[in-house]
Formats: structure tokens, C-alpha cells, sequence
């Protein structure tokens, strides 16, 4: 079964593992620099078009972030599919409550949640950026005032309650699936001990509650100030 | 105690099998599961049915033969015992216990709640062993020096006596966890170096080959094992079979 693509069921996890920890990462410096709206938008404005507009970002970066996501996505299903033929009949009665937690039995919901956001991001964010410029071929970022558009079309974004409102629930889905995700990943690339384990587990409760809800926060804040 | 037990019977492999009802009186809170078992069967007999076939041997948890899912639990509700050691006392008079079998594409029924883990066998087969010359020149295993850690570690791991809990409990019916002990129980100690890399490869891809779930660090399994076996040894497995997949020339 497992081998049967080449690669056997550990090769699998250590990738998805990889992929982890690159969103990992990612996620807290796309966080950082979001965060910097909420104390200068001026600060937000120069380092958006900066990561906009440099090639290395733009054409390097960018691709790699993308395929991250995407093999993720794909290699979570995946690995599900296979899971869930490795038990065709299920108990009667079953009581999986009484030895794991909920986040790391439904890491495919929370998984699922977060890249149906990721969607509706792309549609607010990503797909208008190629728009303006690599269609249109407007590089220099600024508006029809002359001053950079990215903290306006931030705060324009957050004015709808009910998109910020899908915000919040998306990055609560990211919390829970972080709360898993983040020292499972340390235990897939065969990282465990009796010293730093501990370590990691807090620092992985500590990053999936800080990180979504600085997320949590811009998103609000930009909705209460727009 | 008086009880209702709803237990799955099942003809043979290729049958359906169902949830089967049955009423049994006076059992004494101070027996264990299988000898509850053992009451019900005779008044089965008695009654000319069937007796509910299950897995059992040794009866004082070391052999790994008794193997049923008892209220949703793999072994039922007790921690770090497996289904022989588990005592009447921890039900409550006048309660249904539900009982079935280990659940696994790689475990299928053979009949009631027995299940069929030469998958474990063949995992074993694989790699689970140490080449020794037998041939009168074997040298003692004391002078080889082992560090007490270690020696520790690779005890621990093989303590592990295969019953398939950790299979049966795992959402994805993965067999990682006896795996990673027999592949760690080896691979800590200096006698099993030699065929290290070979046996993490080997034995990975039997245990993929026999249709194991994957690993998704749940834990359940090291909760539920009736030897307590931690994860660590996932861990020490991951690691072995990377760094034997990276650098193995086979």
C-alpha cells in the first residue's frame, strides 16, 4: 500500500513534516510584517512594497511558498485517504476522546478549514496583486492619490464584519491545527527527548495561540479602525 | 454484578458478522475480564450455542494474546494492562459492555473477537531479529559493555509483547508503535548495529506493505498500550530509517 508511489510511510511524514515547518516559519514572518500595520502605516506600506516587488521574493520565494501549501493540502489528503482504508470497519463504539486530543485526531478539519481560507485570502489579496502587477503591469504601488496603496487596501478589506468575522474563525481553526501540527512535526523528523521535548511543546501551545492571534488582532483592529 | 454484554460474533473471515446481545448474572466483581468471559461461555455451552471464540494464553499479561476493544477502549478502561488483567471492579453493576475486536485492515476477523496478526509476524520476519553465529562459539552477551541508559531504553522497548493495542487504538490503525519497540530494542544496544540500517528499512516497508495506517502523533497508542511503550521509540524508528534510507547502500 504505502509504497506502492515509491515512497514508504515515514518518507511521507518527514516531508509533510518539512512542508510544516516552512509554513511554520512563513506564518511568522507574514504575521510580523502585519503587524506592523496596526503601529505605522508607513512602516506597513514600505516593507509590503518591498516584499511586493523584490525578485528574489516575487520569483523565488513565491513559487516555493505555493508548492508548499499545495503539497501539504495534497499530501494531508492523501495520507487521509490511506488512513481511512487502513480501517475499513469502524468500532461500534468507539472512545478516542479517553487517549488523544481532538486537535491531533482532526488535523484534516482544521487542515480542510484553513485552506478554504486560504482561498478567499488568495481572492482578497493574492489574485488583485497579480492583477495590478503582472496584467495591468503596475509596479510602483501606488494609488491615484500617489501614496502606496497597501494600508488602504488593507483597511478597505476589513471593513466588511462578515469577512472579518471569517477571518477570526479561520485563524482559530489555525490555532487548533497549530497546537498539533507544530511538536508532531518535531516527532515526524525523529526529534524527541526527554530535555527538549517539554521545550517544545510549550513553545509549540505558545506559538499557535500567539502567532493566530496576531493575526486575530490586525484583522480587528483594521475592522474597528476602518 | 449483573451485566449485558453486546459482543460482535462473527461466523468465520468471509461471514458478516453483527453485535450479539447476551444477559449474564452473578459475576464476581473481583474476576477478571476473561473469566467473565469464561462464565459466559459455559452458560453458553450450557445452552447449546456457540461459545464467543477469543484470544488467550498466558492470562497474567505478558504473553500479548488477549485482544478485544472493550467499551471503545483498546483492552477496556484500565491503564498498562491488557485485557487478562483487567478486573470486573472497574464496571458498574447493571452496565453494558460492549465488546469487539481489534479493528484493522491488516487484523481481519477470523472468528468472534479473534483476530488474524501474522501481519506482526512478517514485520518481524523483515528485520525484528540479531544474525548471531550459534555454531558453539557464541560470545557472551556480558562482555560486551552496554551503558545502563541504554540497556534501560532497549529493555523498556522490549517489554512490548505485540498484542496490537496500539494498532487497534490508533484512528489510522497504524503499527508504528510495535515497530518502532522492536526496531528500538535492537538498535539501542551494540549487538543489533550491525543489521541497523537494513532492519529499519526492511521492517518499514513490511509494515507499509501489510497496510498499516501512517503515523499521526496522536498518542493514543502509548496511552493504551498495556506496557506503557513510549513514543520515543517512533521518534528513534523515524530517525533510524532516515538516516538508513540517506546513507544505506542496499
Amino acid at each position: 500500500m504505502s509504497t506502492s508511489n515509491g515512497m514508504t510511510s515515514i518518507a511521507r511524514k518527514f516531508f509533510m513534516a518539512l512542508s510544516g515547518f516552512f509554513l511554520i516559519i512563513f506564518l511568522l514572518q507574514h504575521c510580523t510584517i502585519n503587524m506592523m500595520s496596526v503601529f505605522s502605516s508607513e512602516m506597513f506600506n514600505s516593507v509590503s512594497h518591498f516584499m511586493g516587488t523584490n525578485p528574489l521574493v516575487q520569483f523565488a520565494l513565491q513559487p516555493v511558498l505555493a508548492f508548499g501549501v499545495f503539497f501539504h493540502l495534497g499530501m494531508g489528503i492523501y495520507l487521509e485517504i490511506q488512513n481511512n482504508s487502513a480501517r475499513s470497519i469502524k468500532y461500534a463504539m468507539n472512545k478516542p476522546s479517553e487517549n488523544a486530543s481532538w486537535m491531533s485526531r482532526n488535523m484534516i478539519i482544521t487542515g480542510i478549514m484553513v485552506m478554504l481560507f486560504l482561498g478567499l485570502h488568495f481572492y482578497d489579496f493574492w489574485l488583485p496583486e497579480l492583477n495590478i502587477k503582472f496584467i495591468q503591469g503596475d509596479m510602483t504601488g501606488l494609488n491615484d492619490t500617489g501614496n502606496f496603496r497597501y494600508y488602504e487596501e488593507l483597511q478597505h478589506k476589513f471593513h466588511d464584519p462578515i469577512r472579518t468575522g471569517l477571518y477570526v474563525l479561520a485563524f482559530v481553526f489555525l490555532s487548533l491545527h497549530l497546537m498539533h501540527g507544530f511538536q508532531s512535526a518535531f516527532q515526524s523528523v525523529g526529534f524527541r527527548s526527554n530535555r527538549w521535548s517539554p521545550v517544545i511543546q510549550k513553545l509549540g501551545n505558545l506559538y499557535a495561540i500567539a502567532v493566530p492571534l496576531g493575526f486575530i488582532v490586525i484583522a480587528v483592529y483594521h475592522y474597528i479602525n476602518a | 454484578m449483573d451485566l449485558t454484554l453486546k459482543i460482535w460474533r462473527q461466523k468465520n473471515k468471509d461471514a458478516k458478522g453483527a453485535l450479539k446481545s447476551y444477559d449474564i448474572k452473578g459475576v464476581s466483581p473481583d474476576s477478571s475480564f476473561l473469566e467473565m468471559m469464561d462464565l459466559l461461555n459455559n452458560n453458553l455451552i450450557e445452552k447449546g450455542e456457540n461459545p464467543v471464540a477469543f484470544d488467550h494464553d498466558c492470562r497474567e499479561g505478558i504473553c500479548g494474546s488477549c485482544s478485544m476493544y472493550i467499551n471503545g477502549e483498546a483492552h477496556g478502561p484500565d491503564r498498562l494492562v491488557t485485557t487478562c488483567q483487567l478486573h470486573m471492579r472497574k464496571f458498574k453493576d447493571g452496565e453494558t459492555i460492549h465488546i469487539e475486536p481489534w479493528r484493522a485492515k491488516a487484523f481481519p476477523v477470523i472468528k468472534d473477537l479473534v483476530v488474524d496478526r501474522s501481519a506482526f509476524d512478517r514485520v518481524m520476519n523483515a528485520g525484528g531479529f540479531v544474525s548471531v553465529n550459534t555454531s558453539g562459539n557464541t560470545q557472551d552477551a556480558n562482555a560486551t559493555p552496554i551503558a545502563k541508559d541504554a540497556a534501560d531504553k532497549a529493555f523498556d522497548a522490549a517489554t512490548c509483547i505485540g498484542c496490537g493495542a496500539c494498532v487497534a487504538t490508533c484512528k489510522n490503525a497504524s503499527a508504528m508503535l510495535f515497530v518502532s519497540a522492536k526496531v528500538s530494542q535492537l538498535a539501542l544496544l551494540p549487538q543489533g548495529q550491525v543489521e541497523a540500517q537494513r532492519r529499519a528499512i526492511h521492517m518499514v516497508e513490511q509494515m507499509d506493505h501489510e497496510g498499516f495506517g501512517n503515523c499521526s502523533n496522536t498518542g493514543a497508542c502509548e496511552v493504551e498500550c498495556p506496557k506503557g511503550i513510549s513514543l520515543e521509540n517512533i521518534a528513534r524508528m523515524n530517525r533510524e530509517f532516515l538516516s538508513a534510507t540517506i546513507t544505506s547502500e542496499s
